[in-house]
């Protein structure tokens, strides 16, 4: 071994997002390292849109990302569980508006 | 250590073929398997732009070489697409390129050998890309998220790959008496390293068990083995070329083409070491990444100061 980690020349990490058409929400694409921000929207275009895949990119570094947990997915995700009407099957409706869709 | 209850629940949504998310728990050998089958198949995309780059220069036409170009960066594209997806698992890029280069991580022994004609790169595209995505395919249904979703992107971009490949060879095997025995040859050298690719025999391969349990793949090495094979012997029959293996028939019974013994003393010999390219690949990565290395800092070091620059200014 002639290399060690012990130096860190890594460039920092950004995630990537990229809008896939126009109209269209922007999608988690991978990420990519670079030294700045403005590298990392080239790097993103070359890693991740080398067939037009995105028409626009969001590039946010890494350690920036707050993420809920799994663990708590439960508790979490509760307040919307017992809800049902939030949901228009909740309600009923005159027959005869029914029927005209 | 991984308690029996979660270890439990973890297979059951393994088998409820729920994708399991980087910040989910997973056991720690599946966390251990994932980074080193992840990290292998990324050196393995970098590590397999040498043998095609270096036909790049000397294309036959400005047409070839831009298509070569095009295919090689994809290529980079799918290690980085997988680098990215192992640091997902919470290890760092610059220790994953290291361990291969100066380390003991490996990558498929396929690229160790040698590009010796363009029939080569026609070979290439054809047989090792062809059994790259018979591989890749079966990978895009992986229970972990972040490496299906790499493979389900790769997958896109691979049966270009291929079949670009397996046009210029069509072209070749209906060429002059020349081409057709550049291509014939190349086909002859290419055969069986490419029916290696799949690992040994499920008899000997001590890991696809587990990683079958877990979901990491969905088929065993023998299983993929036997459609490439089924596959390529109607592709080569269709552009007349012949497959070196004098055993290979057909059995109407399984509807399955059997094959010859595979040479796997000469497979073991790669994946030590004794290759015929071995040294010359991995001295080819260290000198980029060693070259490389000024680089690297002095981009780090304009975007520090451009950083302070701005802090300045506002
Ligand atoms: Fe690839
Ligand atoms: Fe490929």
């Amino acid at each position: 071994m002639t290399k060690n980690s012990s130096e860190n020349t890594e460039w920092p990490l950004w995630e990537v997002f990229y809008q896939p058409k126009d109209g269209k929400p922007f999608e988690h694409a991978g990420s990519v390292h670079a030294p700045d921000a403005e590298l990392a929207l080239q790097n993103a275009r070359d890693t991740y849109a080398r067939r037009n895949e995105g028409i626009a990119f969001w590039v946010v570094p890494s350690d920036q990302i707050v993420a809920s947990s799994p663990e708590d997915q439960g508790p979490f995700f509760d307040p919307a569980n017992d809800k049902p009407y939030r949901h228009p099957q909740f309600y009923s409706v005159p027959r005869a508006v029914k029927k005209r869709k | 250590m991984d308690s029996p209850e979660k270890l439990e629940e973890f297979q059951q949504r393994i088998d409820n073929g729920e994708k399991i998310e980087p910040k989910d728990w997973m056991p720690e050998r599946y966390r251990k398997q994932l980074i080193r089958i992840m990290s292998q198949h990324a050196h393995s995309e970098i590590v397999g732009m040498l043998p095609e780059g270096n036909w790049i220069t000397r294309a036959p036409s400005l047409k070839r070489k831009m298509v070569l170009l095009a295919k090689v960066q994809d290529e980079a594209g799918h290690g980085l697409y997988l680098y990215s997806g192992t640091e997902t698992l919470g290890v760092k890029r610059q220790d994953l390129v290291e361990d291969y280069l100066y380390g003991n991580a490996k990558y498929s022994s396929i690229f160790n050998y040698p590009t010796l004609t363009y029939a080569d790169i026609c070979v290439i595209g054809w047989l090792v890309d062809g059994a790259a995505i018979v591989n890749q395919t079966m990978l895009a249904k992986s229970s972990y998220g972040p490496y299906s979703r790499a493979n389900v992107r790769i997958c896109k971009e691979e049966s270009f790959h291929k079949k670009q490949g397996y046009e210029m060879l069509a072209k070749m095997a209906d060429g002059t008496p020349e081409q057709q025995k550049m291509a014939q040859d190349a086909v002859n050298r290419w055969w069986w390293p490419t029916l290696m690719m799949f690992g040994p025999h499920d008899t000997d391969s001590p890991n696809s068990a587990e990683l079958i349990k877990w979901g990491v793949k969905t088929k065993t090495n023998d299983e993929l083995r036997q459609h490439f094979v089924d596959r390529m012997v109607m592709e080569a029959e269709a552009i007349g070329i012949e497959l070196p293996d004098p055993d290979l028939t057909y059995n109407e019974e399984t509807g399955h083409w059997e094959f010859g013994d595979i040479p796997w003393d000469e497979f073991w010999s790669v994946v030590k070491g004794d290759g015929p390219m071995n040294r010359e690949r991995m001295k080819a990565r260290r000198k980029a990444y060693e070259e490389g290395e000024w680089v690297r800092e002095a981009a780090k070091e304009y975007a520090r100061k451009k950083r302070l620059q701005d802090e300045k200014a506002s």
